[in-house]
């Protein structure tokens, strides 16, 4: 069922969620947000659209595979959990631990305060 | 208002073990989800209740003026919420494709005899 | 003492899996990265193990929290030396997957979920905090799910249907566990746990959740009544996988029933027998099933059923003594179980069944090979002076010195059965000749000579474990004998992990 007021609504919402789920990153999470909220809009935009358009219309956009950005976010997550023994400060110190499940929240970030 | 999430989490793990004690996949994948979020209530209930009291301190502030609501069991409930999602979106799939393939819903069709192992 | 690196064996294959799942589709890139990354980590496990053994206890304050407030990360004795043997077989198990798991698999994605659930297990044994530990398990129920649906065939997903299901159904219990704790107590901190279950006024409200734990992990564990979904569904994943899943995964039921229960939950005396019922009834009902089974893979499932009955009874009687047994047990069960599979595996790859009844001619065939096996089998058996023997000693002793027959005589049953099946095994497929009629499909004869090492390599590095075990066993008394005394006596854990708040 294509209707098209998700089709036009879509196609304006997808900037502004992602632009909002960068605000919402930004924000940190001394406040309501973060980096997890910020992860969960950013990917329900991408669902929104694959729901409008088709899953094939939103691969475009989002040029890379889902499969390669799982291990890019995994690294990241993992290295800003591992970076503080650097320092000789245990594991996790001064970030936000989100238990990194593969598979679901492909573009969950987990950022350095 | 604990009166009435005692007896929500009671409906939820009854419905829950009564529908995993049916027959069919779809019931029992249900079943296994009220279960879950039986369980969240339950964590949720027995954390404390605090009504409209989040636990953000004040910008004035430097410490908690006032009673706040225990944000460990929110933190659990999150943690497990996104498990359990992630395990009933496994789920969906796993029977998803072993319909495809056994075009059975009952739970009593899966014996395939010894024989048939390799 | 706070050490910052006690979780290096975690991130050792949090980085091996996400090295592979960058190299996904590149096979040959990966079997390297996975054989690599788990010797590191039995080297790191090593460096664990010795320093526990050195320096006592120690602990983590994840993110610098300060215990009981974060998460506390917690190396002693008896997660040290679990994580050192996990990370043993997990190092033979990737060896041997990298020639036994078909092409198509790990173009799936078999080895880094192999990580991944090889790093929930060493983040299981090292948490101190008990919620912490319900993720962990979660993490390892996960990569096991997908572990066992790769490959999508109809037998495998029937068993993983019922695997999933009671799977889910034990983690729910477990959370319900900590939700009730947690309401309670007020904390989740294991040791902080400890101080203050002991405070809580009604103490037939913590009767009552720890039923819900021992309901979650019998499930896990494969306890009596509620084993049903081990043996019809771990027979149908890859012999590898089945290996993985056999020696490791039941046992980390155990060590949660070890630790939870000589931490939180003390056994009073319903506990204990309880949990000496079950022992019996578990033992009973698994060799019963061995009996009767002519699959060797679903004989060796009833014969993992059987002997965790071994160790639930030396929980149940929660002595130092039985708890020797049941520890050295556990160490033993957690090789010898995984070497049961990979050798169920490589039978596999030269007959192409794992039917006793169209098996044979295996010592003929394989004279070297079939001695390797035969020491595994003695030592799973428990001829002296091999593995399985001596934990049994202690066992039979102690249960003698509290007058529990019927555990002994449960014990003595599973023994024989264990034996009878052993050699019925031993005499059907090793020495009997091939039945008339059925053509041989042996895929290992014409493979070439280093695919052939690497499926008979892991085997043999197991085998080495137990044997070394087995002749060295005073030294592993001896280690089991201070788990054991940090099990019943938890005060040098709980001030281990609290005694930074005066600082």
């Amino acid at each position: 069922m294509k209707s098209p007021i998700l089709l036009t609504a879509s196609k304006y919402l997808l900037p502004i969620l992602l632009l909002f789920s960068f605000f919402l990153l930004l924000r940190g999470h001394y406040y309501p947000g973060g980096g997890f909220v910020g992860g969960l809009v950013a990917s329900i935009a991408f669902v929104l659209h694959s729901f409008a358009f088709g899953t094939e219309a939103t691969m475009k956009i989002l040029k890379r595979k889902p499969l390669s950005l799982i291990p890019t976010g995994l690294a990241i997550s993992a290295l800003s959990v591992t970076i503080p023994i650097l320092f000789g400060l245990p594991p996790m110190t001064g970030l936000w631990l989100e238990e990194p499940i593969p598979f679901i929240g492909h573009d969950r970030i987990i950022p350095l305060l | 208002m604990e009166f009435f999430l005692v007896i929500l989490i009671g409906l939820f793990y009854g419905a829950g073990v009564y529908l995993i004690l049916r027959r069919s996949m779809v019931k029992l994948l249900l079943g296994i989800m009220f279960l879950g979020t039986g369980a969240n209530i339950l964590i949720f209930l027995l954390g404390g209740i605090v009504k409209g009291k989040p636990p953000v301190i004040d910008e004035t502030a430097k410490m908690f003026q006032d009673i706040y609501a225990d944000p460990i069991p929110q933190s659990l409930i999150l943690t497990a919420i996104v498990i359990s999602f992630a395990l009933t979106a496994f789920a969906i799939v796993l029977l998803k494709r072993f319909y495809a393939l056994a075009n059975t819903d009952d739970l009593d069709d899966l014996n395939t005899p010894e024989e048939e192992d390799i | 003492m706070i050490d910052n690196n006690i979780l290096g064996p975690v991130f050792i294959h949090l980085f091996t899996g996400i090295l592979q799942l960058i190299a996904w589709r590149k096979t040959v890139t990966q079997r390297f990265i996975s054989g690599i990354g788990s010797f590191l980590g039995v080297l790191i496990a090593i460096r664990l193990f010795t320093k526990v053994n050195s320096d006592g206890i120690l602990t983590l304050n994840a993110a610098n929290w300060d215990a009981p407030f974060g998460i506390v990360f917690v190396a002693d004795l008896l997660s040290s030396t679990l994580v050192l043997i996990t990370s043993i077989a997990a190092f033979a198990v990737s060896l041997f997957s990298s020639t036994g798991i078909s092409r198509q698999r790990m173009l799936y994605g078999y080895f880094p979920i192999f990580h991944f659930l090889v790093m929930g297990l060493n983040g299981a044994f090292l948490t101190g905090d008990i919620f912490n530990l319900y993720v962990w398990f979660e993490v390892i129920i996960i990569s096991s799910f997908v572990l066992m649906t790769l490959g999508g065939r109809k037998t495998q997903l029937e068993g993983a249907v019922k695997y999933m299901a009671l799977n889910i159904l034990a983690s729910t219990f477990f959370l319900t566990g900590v939700g009730i704790l947690y309401g309670i107590t007020g904390s989740l901190n294991m040791a902080d746990l400890s101080e203050k279950i002991k405070m809580v006024n009604n103490q037939f409200l913590v009767g009552i959740t720890s039923a819900f734990f021992l309901l979650g992990f019998g499930i896990k564990s494969a306890v009596f009544p509620l084993y049903y979904w081990l043996p019809s569904s771990y027979h149908t994943p890859p012999s590898a996988v089945a290996a993985t899943f056999g020696g490791l995964l039941t046992k980390v039921g155990i060590y949660a029933m070890l630790r939870v229960f000589s931490l939180i939950f003390i056994p009073d005396d319903f506990t204990k027998q309880l949990l000496m019922v079950l022992a019996v009834l578990t033992i009973f009902t698994g060799s019963m099933g061995a009996l009767i089974k002519l699959n060797i893979r679903r004989l060796f499932s009833y014969l993992i059923v059987c002997h965790i009955g071994f160790m639930i009874g030396g929980i149940g009687m929660f002595t130092k003594v039985a708890l020797i047994g049941t520890l050295f047990y556990l160490f033993h069960d957690i090789l010898v179980k995984t070497n049961m599979f990979l050798i169920a595996g490589l039978i596999r790859q030269m007959r192409g069944t794992m039917d006793l009844k169209s098996l044979g001619g295996l010592y003929a065939q394989y004279p070297k090979i079939s001695l390797l096996i035969v020491l595994v089998l003695f030592s799973l058996v428990g001829i002296p002076p091999l593995s399985g023997f001596w934990p049994k000693v202690f066992l039979i002793k102690d249960a003698y010195a509290h007058g529990e027959y019927a555990y002994i005589f449960a014990l003595i049953l599973g023994s024989f059965v264990t034996l009878f099946v052993i050699a019925r095994m031993w005499s059907e497929a090793f020495w009997k000749n091939v039945p008339e009629g059925n053509e041989l499909e042996d895929k290992f004869e014409p493979m070439p000579l280093a695919r052939k090492i690497l499926l008979v390599l892991p085997i043999g590095i197991l085998a080495l474990v137990t044997i070394y075990i087995g002749l060295n066993a005073n030294f592993v008394i001896t280690l089991a004998d201070n788990i054991a005394d940090q099990l019943i006596d938890t005060k040098p854990y709980i001030e281990a992990v609290l005694k930074q708040k005066q600082n």
